[in-house]
């Protein structure tokens, strides 16, 4: 055991962890931030997707003490202090793109990343970019839709399917 | 997966020192080897990160015009940032899938050599150097087979040398859920002739064609590739038969010539 610290949302923390304990493990287990959330296990799903230095990766393919020192985001530090959803989730509330839920922290954090390097993509470039995030709800359909909505764009001619 | 002591230090000479212990092993962005472990399929004692060594880290272009990448750098650093190599550049970024590019690096890639990963084709079509802590290797002395490489125990990938073509295509053919290659295929045009490497379809891993190479290296067009080679000691699985793997090297190789004509 020995000690990782991490800034997460912006605030320094600290807990003992074990050579292999994970990313998503240590923020669910021992920080007990349990909005980043573990489908598969295997690095497929993308539930599991958060921001480690400005850049997203599957929290349960990368060891916690890899994290030590660094920035961490997760789905816990996307709406402001007063819960006022930030544009992206209100987007995926607006235009349904979600419905059990499961897949939502890992989609918000992909789509964040995308969002950032890309501000107005296409909808070929969203699914390319959502490749590594699994829906079993949706469709994905909706999931597009609200991505483009949150970047600004159009989405009248986007009919449901 | 079973515990282990993990270390990340900052000079190839201590991961090198690191990985002295038996049963040590480099992880390298870990986007297999950590799955390979939950699956208990290794269990080392102790894993050594390469990813805080900085002098292994980036990309440059040689005194000889080849293009230089550290071993631990990313897939995405390499999509973003080998714009003199554009078809590697694009091999990059097709690996898996954006967070998984994050993470997995071409040193990783390179040293587990998985016999449906897109870096081996990429780096035999190009004729690649191979640098580790101790030497330089060919790309064609490199891969040994499945899994298997010219890298002994304890060896760094430090860097790889890519030569760049005058022109150059890397065609896969996706098999959806693991974003592997069923079957890839790098086509490299060079002063001195045309590599072709082959990923995916064979039991012996990476592979060179030679039979196209020849080919087109008298008429560099998609007309010229020869007929799909035999279906002996190609893969077959649920996802394709050997039969049918042959056929996609010669299709894939078609339409790489053609993208990169």
């Amino acid at each position: 055991m020995s000690q990782v610290t991490m800034t997460v949302n912006g605030k320094e923390m600290s807990s003992d962890a074990e050579g292999r304990t994970l990313l998503s493990q240590f923020l669910r287990e021992n920080l007990g931030m349990t909005g980043t959330h573990v489908g598969c296990d295997t690095s497929q799903c993308g539930a599991c997707v958060v921001h480690v230095d400005g850049v997203a990766v599957k929290s349960c393919t990368m060891l916690a003490m890899e994290a030590d020192g660094a920035a961490v985001s997760t789905i816990e530090g996307q709406a402001a202090d007063d819960g006022t959803l930030n544009t992206l989730q209100q987007a995926f509330q607006d235009h349904h793109g979600l419905q059990c839920g499961f897949c939502t922290p890992g989609m918000i954090m992909s789509a964040a990343d995308l969002l950032k390097t890309n501000p107005k993509p296409s909808e070929a470039e969203v699914r390319h970019h959502l490749e590594g995030n699994i829906c079993r709800c949706t469709g994905y359909h909706n999931i597009v839709k609200a991505i483009m909505a949150a970047s600004g764009q159009d989405v009248s001619s986007i009919a449901a399917e | 997966m079973y515990n282990f002591e993990f270390e990340k230090p900052s000079s190839i000479a201590d991961a090198v020192a690191a990985l002295g212990d038996e049963e040590a092993t480099a992880l390298s962005g870990g986007q297999t080897l950590l799955p390979t472990m939950k699956q208990r399929l290794a269990s080392p004692t102790k894993v050594v990160s390469l990813l805080g060594i900085s002098e292994m880290q980036g990309i440059c272009t040689g005194d000889d015009g080849a293009l230089c990448i550290g071993g631990a750098t990313s897939h995405a650093d390499v999509a973003a940032g080998a714009s003199a190599y554009p078809g590697l550049a694009a091999l990059a970024g097709g690996i898996g899938d954006p967070a998984v590019r994050a993470r997995g690096t071409v040193g990783g890639s390179l040293a587990n050599n998985d016999p449906a990963a897109c870096y081996p084709a990429g780096a035999l079509a190009s004729g690649a150097t191979i640098v580790t802590n101790a030497r330089e290797i060919a790309a064609d002395d490199y891969f040994q087979g499945m899994f298997t490489t010219a890298l002994d125990e304890s060896e760094i990938i430090t860097e790889v040398r890519f030569p760049v073509p005058q022109a150059s295509n890397y065609q896969k053919f996706e098999q959806p859920a693991s974003r592997f290659a069923l079957v890839g295929v790098f086509v490299a045009k060079y002063a001195d002739g045309v590599r072709v490497a082959v990923t995916g379809a064979s039991e012996e891993g990476v592979h060179r064609w030679t039979a196209a190479e020849e080919a087109l290296s008298a008429n560099f067009s998609a007309d010229a590739v020869p007929a799909a080679p035999g279906a002996d000691g190609m893969i077959a699985d649920l996802h394709g038969t050997a039969a049918y793997r042959a056929h996609l090297v010669a299709v894939l190789t078609k339409r790489a010539v053609a993208a990169a004509s």
